[in-house]
């Protein structure tokens, strides 16, 4: 058995002898994904936790709130990115007290940033910032491993995400409909979700726009088939 | 100031038996010696207009300036927030220094431009501390701030010595801020052009500068608004030569209709 303390990991899934599950990183071996489209944002991630090969949560919700209008969508150390999270959400929180409005996404995505490049060296997180403001729409934000920060209109992550790129090239248009953009991410995520070991379960999706937040899930049972080869 | 001298002006953290922080009293004092300054807000910018008052023939033109850019781009030399200061001349560039420093640090947190509310809402707070101890005194001097963007338009505060700050429409601090603010009372400011503004701007410096007591004078013109892409900067060459000549016209045509009333 090894001697690594257990971790919960959302993006990866490393082995660590037979009984991994005890000692291993929790992690969410994670497929996450974010889509400007006309109108706001579509986020979403599949909803596997895992433990090195155990699957310790089949119904995790990698959607997490920052403030109203500002989500992120986690992978890779459950724990640095929880914890990053509730860090950010307090931050913007005082920042709206003080400002006395709403802050702006790519504030939120700023204040990602800053943490996660300040302790790259000890954190696991790759995360996706995407939320609606009155000044600049729908946006999304990818902040990588490194703390790197970049707005996409459209971005993935995860360990999923490697086997989707090709898909994501080809089906994504700027200025789709909500609908579109809800379909074309479920089909990417259930893609990514079929090849992926370490991702799968639900769809958890969440549409940001000016009224806030809508929350969907799509079933195991109802995911979108396709060619399994 | 008929209490001065009871004792309790020596300090800025006593009040006076009947409530009041006289030194704070006093700088109000220090910016009502100094130089008018006009800021007027219209439907799309915000225009700055000094009176310098230059105390002596051996200054070299341009010498200390009363406005300034406070926050810029890193390697870019555009503003997008103006102050434009009255008072002593050395506590102002004090200020001026801390309202860029929080706006540098706002700037590297959050990686976009300071809002203007909440650099106001900052440097009001840092002037204020200096009204409540006994080892500092209050700064003598008033500064406006204004900046302009698409979604928030044109924004313009005040802030005095005692820390207190104000959103305007049209502000005058200085020498001559009584007839200055009954002057832009007369305007209809929200639906002005910036152009007309910098004149109107002019031609009010120009109108309650004191010939008698101030001989010399500069007039120093800035905006920021729409025509400027949201920069603060000093008007155009042209633009200045034709507000500056509006201006004197202006005085002319006053000073002949005054003759003929007598």
């Amino acid at each position: 058995m090894s001697s690594r303390a257990p971790v919960l990991v959302e993006n990866y899934a490393p082995s660590y002898g037979p009984h991994d599950w005890m000692t291993a990183p929790h992690s969410t071996g994670t497929s996450i994904m974010a889509a400007e489209f006309d109108g706001g944002v579509v986020i979403g991630a599949d909803s596997r936790t895992t433990t090195g090969a155990y699957i310790a949560n089949r119904v995790t919700d990698k959607l997490t709130r920052v403030t109203d209008n500002i989500y992120c969508c986690r992978s890779g150390s459950a724990a640095d990115t929880q914890a990053i999270a509730d860090i950010v959400s307090y931050h913007l929180n005082f920042h709206a007290m003080e400002l006395g409005e709403k802050p702006l996404v790519n504030i939120g995505a700023a204040v990602f940033r800053e943490l996660c490049y300040n302790y790259r060296d000890s954190l696991m997180a790759g995360i996706l910032v995407a939320g609606w403001d009155k000044r600049n729409g729908g946006q999304v934000y990818s902040v990588p491993i490194g703390g790197m920060c970049v707005r996409q209109p459209v971005s993935i992550g995860g360990s999923g995400s490697s086997y989707v790129y090709g898909y994501v090239d080809a089906n994504f248009k700027q200025g789709m409909t909500k609908e579109e953009c809800v379909k074309f991410i479920t089909n990417t995520l259930s893609l990514a979700m079929a090849r992926d070991g370490s991702s799968g379960g639900v769809v958890r999706l969440g549409i940001i726009t000016e009224e806030g937040i809508e929350r969907r899930v799509v079933l195991g049972n109802e995911l979108p088939k396709f060619y399994e080869g | 100031m008929s209490s001065i001298g009871t004792g309790y002006d020596l300090s800025a953290s006593q009040f006076s038996p009947d409530g009041r922080v006289f030194q704070v009293e006093y700088a109000v004092k220090a910016v009502e010696n100094s130089g008018t300054v006009i800021a007027l807000k219209g439907k799309d910018g915000v225009v700055f207009a000094v009176e310098k008052l230059v105390t002596s023939k051996l200054y070299e033109p341009g010498a200390n300036r009363r406005i300034f850019n406070i926050d810029s781009h890193v390697g870019m030399i555009d503003s997008h927030v103006g102050m434009a200061v009255s008072g002593l001349i050395a506590d102002a560039r004090q200020i001026v220094e801390i309202a860029r420093r929080e706006a540098a640090n706002y700037r590297a947190q959050y990686n976009v431009c300071i809002p203007l509310k909440y650099l106001n809402d900052r440097v009001s707070m840092y002037m204020h501390a200096y009204t409540l101890y006994s080892a500092v005194r209050p700064y003598g001097c008033s500064v406006i701030l204004s900046s302009y963007d698409n979604v928030d338009g044109p924004q313009m505060y005040m802030i005095d010595p005692s820390g207190v700050s104000y959103g305007y429409y049209g502000c005058a601090i200085g020498k001559a801020k009584q007839s200055a603010k009954t002057e832009i009372e007369k305007l209809k400011l929200t639906n002005m052009s910036t152009k007309d503004l910098v004149k109107e701007a002019a031609r009010i410096v120009y109108l309650v500068h004191d010939e008698l007591k101030d001989k010399n004078f500069e007039l120093e013109l800035s905006w920021v608004c729409a025509d400027s892409k949201g920069r603060h900067e000093k008007v155009p060459e042209l633009v200045y030569a034709e507000a500056e000549k509006s201006a004197k016209q202006a005085m002319e045509a006053d000073s002949d209709s005054d003759t003929e009333d007598m």
